[in-house]
């Protein structure tokens, strides 16, 4: 491994190249085509599938940017996964708190039970689910899928906070009870500040699994009303399932939020995945 | 409980403690000895734990017993609870039933092509990228790129992609000179390659990632010290590589099996299970009998058996393979 000369250190790299712009290929041309077949008409498509659009047809993408349903269904899925997961992250930051810091009877068998929630399959309860929410009409409400969200983040979450709380050394809590700080106090303004990480942490990996999820809102939302954007890519394929490009352009349009929150969140999303760790 | 993760929309891997991101400024690190007995009130208690268990119970607990319960009953899901117990009926219907059998065939398949072709690649790949070369960053950004995607919003691309009135896979293959139509998603015995292709396209680079994380997490001295002693490349990789990447190794298997048995979103999307159940999944076939066909006794049945499955290979799997993990390199494996 140890190439020390200029001449091997050059082959060396360029044999790094070459993997890695094929697998580079391998990744981004379904995306390109994505991107440029939005800019080409039919005809282009079946035409001239491979090269770049000629002339630049931006109809399409226009086309969607100015659909009111576009926008209802990117608001819809902003709003179903903001709100589960702030529900998630307050419900699941408030247990392990309890769970981290007091001793009680029953814990133990508590956090278990939890932590038993990991290996349920969502699909197991999508069933039930759908016959509870028909029975209390919530079918085509945004809570018949924040609240099963939620409720099914709530494992995961709880664990990683919990196993962050712990590390939180004892000292710092007890320094703001001879403050007078009482366990509200401790927990809101002490507590949650200084997990500002790992709070991101888990909202990122809530935001994110609310933003893809297709199964539940497949079965709660019948009418439009609430429809999410994977339901309305789904859709839309089928309205204009002859018109590729303008599809086309409706997935890439439906895509670029999660590229743009990527590009942000990308070190909160990595060590999430990464650390979201079962240490429990 | 020694925690069984099985839920990849929101995957979640074992780590030790040395992730940065899951350690407060200041630590140290030194954990949980200096928690107290303390003793809250019940009332606070009750305000802290009640939101979460009443979540908990009632979209999660209460939905998965119900399907326990309704899985031995015949009952297309109208008027009150189901009546018409039948026992084991719906699970001796299952074990006969040729689309569950074939779920099942399709889950050992693609387990299989993951283990041989997706995970090598995953793990090739984050070995090329460990490597310090400029422009590393951007490609490990790309390559996570498809993980990020919504599922379903993927499958409507690759479905365009692979499409039947020449599509783009027709057309690239086209200009390589191959002037073949090929069914790619409607021939019966291809359709379940190509899934595995855009699954691979989908899912590598979270491998990768974990790849990546677990190889960082080597020390460099080791390599160093062995270098000094002499070790060759092969040598290092056979000796120091493999070994201390066994347990991202083993949860990454361990993650990919699970996420094949609950496949749904993308399969759904792409081919509704078809042509003639050959890309099927047992979440498709759940939805089909229970959302369809309003055969909720059967689809309960269907969805306890895809629980069982996962749990029966999360048992096993922990005990023999992950066992020695839990012990040795990962700190607290079990609880604290």
């Amino acid at each position: 491994m140890s190439v020390t000369t200029k001449r091997g250190k050059l082959l060396r790299n360029t044999g790094f190249y070459a993997a890695a712009f094929a697998a580079a290929i391998f990744v981004a041309t379904p995306i390109l085509f994505a991107l440029l077949g939005g800019f080409k008409d039919n005809e282009q498509l079946r035409e001239n599938s491979l090269g770049l659009p000629n002339p630049w047809n931006w109809q399409h993408y226009t086309d969607v940017l100015v659909d009111a349903t576009f926008w209802r269904q990117l608001g819809n899925s902003v709003f179903i996964a903001v709100a589960s997961t702030f529900i998630v992250v307050a419900a699941a930051a408030a247990v392990a708190y309890v769970f981290a810091r007091f001793e009680f009877r029953g814990r133990e068998g508590l956090f278990t039970l939890f932590a038993a929630g990991m290996m349920f399959p969502f699909a197991v309860a999508v069933l039930p689910l759908f016959i509870i929410l028909r029975t209390f009409e919530m079918l085509n409400s945004p809570f018949g899928v924040i609240l099963p969200q939620a409720a099914f983040g709530l494992p995961l979450t709880i664990i990683i906070l919990r196993s962050f709380f712990r590390q939180i050394p004892g000292e710092v809590e007890e320094a703001a009870t001879i403050d007078g700080a009482g366990p509200w106090r401790f927990f809101l303004q002490i507590l949650l500040p200084m997990s500002r990480p790992v709070l991101a942490t888990v909202s990122v990996l809530a935001l994110v699994g609310s933003w893809n999820s297709y199964l539940l809102p497949l079965v709660v939302f019948t009418k439009p009303t609430w429809q999410t954007l994977p339901l309305g890519v789904t859709q839309f394929q089928g309205e204009y399932s002859s018109d590729t490009a303008k599809v086309l352009a409706y997935v890439m349009l439906a895509m670029l939020p999660a590229l743009i929150f990527y590009a942000f969140a990308e070190r909160q999303l990595i060590s999430g995945l990464t650390s979201g760790g079962t240490k429990g | 409980m020694s925690s069984v993760n099985s839920k990849p929309p929101a995957p979640a891997v074992r780590i030790d403690d040395s992730q940065a991101s899951s350690k407060p400024a200041g630590a140290g690190g030194a954990p949980r000895a200096k928690r107290r007995g303390r003793r809250p009130g019940a009332a606070t208690l009750t305000v802290f734990i009640a939101p979460a268990l009443v979540l908990f119970v009632l979209f999660v607990l209460f939905p998965v017993l119900f399907a326990a319960y309704t899985a031995f009953f015949r009952w297309n899901g109208l008027g009150g609870l189901p009546t018409d117990f039948v026992g084991l009926e719906n699970f001796k219907t299952l074990i006969g039933d040729e689309v569950f059998l074939g779920d099942m065939w399709r889950i050992g398949l693609i387990t299989v092509l993951s283990i041989a072709v997706q995970l090598p690649l995953a793990f090739g790949l984050a070995m090329l990228l460990h490597q310090n070369f400029p422009g590393r960053t951007a490609f490990r950004l790309l390559f996570f790129v498809p993980y990020i995607l919504t599922e379903a919003v993927t499958a409507v691309l690759f479905s365009l992609i692979f499409s039947p009135r020449r599509g783009f896979a027709d057309s690239l293959l086209a200009g390589l000179g191959f002037d073949d139509r090929i069914g790619w998603l409607s021939d019966r015995g291809l359709v379940v390659f190509v899934l595995f292709g855009i699954l691979t396209w989908k899912f590598f680079g979270f491998h990768m990632i974990l790849y990546l994380a677990g190889r960082q997490n080597i020390p460099e001295e080791l390599y160093e010290a062995a270098k000094v002693d002499g070790a060759t490349g092969g040598q290092l990789f056979r000796y120091i590589t493999v070994p201390l990447m066994g347990p991202t190794v083993r949860i990454t298997v361990f993650l990919s099996v699970i996420g094949t048995v609950q496949l749904f979103d993308l399969v759904y999307v792409l081919t509704k299970g078809g042509p003639f159940h050959a890309s099927e999944t047992l979440a498709i076939t759940m939805y089909e009998q229970g959302f369809v066909r309003n055969q909720i006794g059967y689809a309960s049945a269907l969805s306890i058996a895809m629980f069982l499955v996962s749990l029966v290979f999360a048992l096993i799997y922990q005990r023999y393979v992950l066992g020695r993990d839990l012990q040795g390199s990962l700190t607290n494996g079990g609880r604290a």
